[in-house]
């Protein structure tokens, strides 16, 4: 896998975590669903699905 | 943390580990889809794309390359299907070559997916169905629907602009996962430039005469029901367009390749190898950005009312009406027109024959669909290789 590639999927994780961590933070119900919307093709991406 | 809101969180991220999880299964399996493919009676040996070019073993694109060995020597056709795998007609008229042909003079190298990692992926945010079926005789027989350009799953990320090699030439960006503007490829390149790569040392090595690249084109697309040819082929493209023209009852007309727009089968293969390289196209109204609803049966159909309805706006390269482009058409025009590049071959070259039987030409593959000549994986036990 090429270095590009790799830097790619420690940048996808990174913003997986903040994502994640957002998530928890959060205290509205609305922002959760935001956060999981958003976080599902990162996670696609970061297990190689699509 | 109150537990109304512990609770809230379990659910949505409950729900949401639901929507990973089926939609994840779901690109799994459209990933994984086997599709089988039965030797013909014509298939001598089947080798991989790695035989070429160690580097592509392990990868997804190390395609299988189908031999087809005349009882006589010959000129040597390679036919490439699935360079865009989003554009059916090619991969099903090279299957019906690997299940069928019957080679008597010459040599036939059929490959069924030219960028296999394309075929593993649909159009991002492009709403395609994941597969589709052609009904056969004995069943139905799934494809995968594939894409125009290598999954980034194994070729990623793209650049700002793509630099072509060697010409330094710039094309848009997504187009350095695209197999079709990668020719002739690097051997340190990317997994696309290196797949085109595989395919020059193919045709080097196995010593290539013709090679024939097949497409689809969206009806907005002013290359279309047409055969592109680099200059060395523009004869005998020019020839055998009339002769379809005149003989099998319907038109195609020919595209002189341009000298200075690189990356493409018929420009570069011709230009880095003594083979003749022809690239055909076929109209396919999926493809068209006014289409309607993308679905399987307007796949395999071609019938869309908004592309009939650009083209009475004058919007379109190719007629349309309501009886669409049906895929047996579209492959039909592909297997009449190989066979009838073979043939005039065969005229400019008599001591370098090419005779291919067992192949349908136009009005067959109409009559009988293409189901008819997909063969039975059921039936044809130890004869059964997957795609």
């Amino acid at each position: 896998m090429p270095v590009v590639t790799l830097f790619y999927y420690a940048l996808v994780a990174f913003v997986s975590v903040i994502l994640a961590v957002n998530l928890l933070k959060s205290r509205k119900w609305e922002r959760d669903v935001l956060y999981v919307i958003v976080l599902l093709p990162f996670l696609l991406r970061l297990l190689r699905l699509k | 943390m109150t537990s109304r809101l512990l609770a809230q969180k379990i659910v949505i991220i409950g729900l949401g580990l639901v929507l990973l999880a089926t939609s994840g299964a779901s690109f799994y399996h459209s990933r994984r889809l086997k599709e089988p493919v039965v030797l013909g009676p014509g298939v001598t040996a089947v080798k991989q794309l790695a035989d070429y070019f160690e580097p592509l073993r392990g990868t997804a694109n190390n395609c299988n390359v189908y031999l087809l060995e005349g009882r006589e020597r010959g000129a040597t056709m390679l036919v490439l299907g699935g360079s865009h795998p989003e554009e059916p007609a090619g991969r099903l008229v090279a299957w019906i070559l690997a299940e069928n042909a019957v080679v008597q003079k010459g040599r036939l190298i059929v490959i069924l997916s030219a960028n296999r990692s394309a075929s593993t992926v649909t159009r991002l945010g492009g709403a395609y169905p994941p597969d589709f079926s052609i009904v056969t005789r004995w069943g139905s027989q799934t494809f995968r629907m594939g894409d125009r350009w290598t999954n980034p799953l194994d070729q990623w990320p793209d650049p700002e602009v793509y630099f072509h090699y060697p010409s330094r030439q710039q094309l848009a960006f997504v187009d350095i996962r695209n197999v079709n503007r990668a020719w002739p490829g690097r051997p340190n390149g990317t997994l696309t430039e290196q797949t085109a790569y595989g395919f020059m040392e193919l045709i080097k090595r196995e010593q290539v005469d013709l090679v024939i690249d097949l497409h689809e084109a969206e009806l907005q697309y002013p290359v279309i029901s047409t055969i592109v040819t680099h200059q060395r082929g523009q004869d005998m493209a020019t020839i055998v367009s009339m002769t379809l023209t005149d003989n099998e009852g319907f038109k195609i007309g020919t595209e002189f390749s341009p000298r200075t727009l690189h990356g493409l089968s018929h420009r570069e293969i011709g230009d880095h190898s003594p083979a003749l390289s022809l690239l055909f196209e076929a109209p396919e109204p999926f493809l068209d950005a006014t289409r309607g609803i993308t679905t399987r049966e307007q796949l395999l159909t071609g019938k869309d009312e908004f592309v009939v309805k650009a083209g009475k706006h004058g919007l379109l390269f190719e007629k349309i009406d309501e009886k669409g482009w049906p895929i047996d058409v579209r492959v039909g025009r592909h297997a009449s027109a190989l066979l009838q590049v073979a043939e005039t071959w065969g005229e400019d070259h008599p001591d370098k024959l090419l005779v291919i039987t067992q192949v349908p030409r136009y009005k067959d593959v109409i009559e009988k669909g293409v189901g008819s000549y997909l063969r039975d994986p059921a039936k044809a036990a130890g004869r059964v290789i997957y795609e």
